[in-house]
């Protein structure tokens, strides 16, 4: 079987369009999803039996549920209800948004449960110092645990990204065309479909494992650090 | 000062202080001693809220603990406290842990804070450690820190909780250096230890307690020479010979 790889330069411009979608989608997923995961974490871990029990529901349903299902779901049933709602009437372009939201609220129960583990991991002597230093609960969790819990998370939380780089792959089912999909539209046109695929996977295969050595070094310049 | 009435503590089924009373007055230091389990820690740690008691009442300069109108975080911040395991913040410097709370608390600006930083490190010989992180320090030089962290609050009283037992042996001396100077320059101390050295030189009462309770009450002297029951005496030989 003979490869003809030909037609991949030219088409890089467009490969590299694909794949500022799946940078977007990898950094809000991440970024937004920590966020919100860390509000899930640290209302699991509010003494508010409501927030705790809001919380702890969210994080099942969502880690329940495949990926595809929440994507197709937010881009079947929920964006198109809020945009109704929010802009009546108007025909908007929502599958970027869909992507965006649905990674970042999928991501988040993820991130929450990886966060929860790493302010559970900060001791109660720790706790119990801030507080005696007449620093209230809030402050105690903003200033001396959190800081330490997110610093022994960062290698988990990262690892937890590149997961998150290689699934946003799945939103060829919402037709948005992220690196993957463009990669496979110019094969189909071309008709070299083998090659194209084979390349896609080439790249994510070299970013994922740079990435992943990334991480390793870190983890070992962290465990060094003074990080008890 | 301190004021500690009938107090009474249950973990679920298992109760962990059993009717306690003591005074501690304006500059006196109070140590206990007793076997592992009596309650010293659970007991400390109710002077500043950090548990709660069911029973009884503590008064810290005339305001109630238990009182659940009283702003405990404002009444942490007056009483300074050690603990067995240092419980520096790792993540910070030793500066910064001896500055947060004070700019975040007390909202001191970071020049007061600093100057306040300095001026306790150098009293507790570690003025050059303050670019450091709390893992590059020994222990005894931690604890140290840890001291001078709680002092840099102005507290009006200090608790402390078996300050040296986490320690090297040849470390526990620095650290009993700082504590007896401190008692000396007339700080409130209640000091939960084994040390019954720092007892004989420092202290003004030593306070015995067995499972959960404050068995005995007495002026050291009297304590030392004369102590009235059977298990503060078995006690007392068994860590005097130690
Ligand atoms: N959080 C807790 N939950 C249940 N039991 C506890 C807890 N903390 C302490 N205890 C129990 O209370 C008793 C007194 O503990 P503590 O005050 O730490 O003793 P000490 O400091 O004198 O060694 C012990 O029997 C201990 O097991
Ligand atoms: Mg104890």
């Amino acid at each position: 079987m003979a490869f003809d790889w030909s037609a991949i330069p030219g088409s890089l411009p467009i490969l590299w369009q694909g794949m500022l979608v799946t940078l977007q989608i990898t950094l809000v997923g991440v970024l937004v999803g920590i966020l919100v995961g860390t509000l899930l974490a640290l209302f699991r871990l509010s003494p508010n039996r409501l927030l705790s029990w809001l919380s702890a529901a969210y994080v099942t349903v969502f880690r329940s549920i495949p990926l595809v299902m929440v994507l197709f779901w937010f881009h079947l049933i929920l964006i198109p209800l809020l945009a109704g709602l929010l802009f009546p009437g108007q025909r908007l372009e929502l599958r970027f948004i869909t992507a965006l939201a649905a990674f970042s609220l999928f991501e988040a129960s993820y991130y929450a449960e990886i966060i929860r583990a790493g302010i559970l991991s900060v001791t109660k002597g720790q706790f119990n110092a801030g507080l005696a230093l007449g620093m209230n609960r809030r402050q105690v969790m903003r200033l001396v645990v959190l800081p330490q819990a997110l610093r022994r998370m960062v290698p988990l939380l990262l690892t937890q990204a590149i997961i998150l780089f290689q699934d946003s792959t799945l939103v060829y089912v919402i037709n948005l065309d992220d690196f993957f999909r463009k990669a496979y539209n110019v094969g189909n046109t071309v008709g070299t479909l083998n090659e194209l695929i084979l390349f896609a996977g080439a790249v994510y295969l070299v970013i994922c494992t740079l990435a992943s050595g990334c991480v390793r070094q870190l983890h070992r310049r962290l465990t060094v650090l003074p990080v008890k | 000062m301190i004021s500690i009435r009938n107090v009474s503590k249950w973990y679920g089924e298992f109760q962990a202080l059993k009717k306690c009373s003591t005074e501690v007055d304006k500059g006196e230091v109070v140590v206990i001693c007793g076997p592992s389990g009596s309650g010293k820690s659970t007991l400390i740690k109710c002077v500043n809220g950090l548990e709660l008691f069911q029973e009884g009442e503590i008064w810290v300069d005339g305001i109630s603990v238990a009182d659940r109108k009283t702003d405990l975080p404002k009444l942490r911040s007056r009483v300074g406290m050690v603990f067995q395991h240092f419980e520096l913040f790792p993540h910070l410097s030793i500066l910064d842990n001896i500055t947060l709370a004070q700019s975040r608390v007390l909202g001191r600006s970071k020049k007061q804070a600093v100057e306040k930083a300095v001026q306790l490190l150098e009293m507790v010989g570690l003025a050059e450690q303050r670019p450091k992180f709390p893992a590059q320090l020994s222990g005894g030089q931690q604890q140290r820190v840890a001291i001078a962290r709680a002092l840099a609050m102005d507290p009006i009283a200090m608790l402390f909780d078996e300050p040296t037992s986490a320690l090297d042996p040849e470390m526990i001396n620095e650290v009993l250096d700082v504590m007896v100077n401190l008692a000396q320059s007339g700080m409130t101390m209640l000091v939960v230890t084994h040390e019954m050295g720092f007892a004989k030189r420092v202290a003004d009462r030593v306070i015995f307690m067995d499972r959960g309770e404050v068995v005995e009450d007495r002026p050291k002297q009297i304590f030392f020479e004369n102590p009235e029951t059977d298990r503060a005496r078995q006690f007392l030989s068994k860590i005097l010979t130690h």
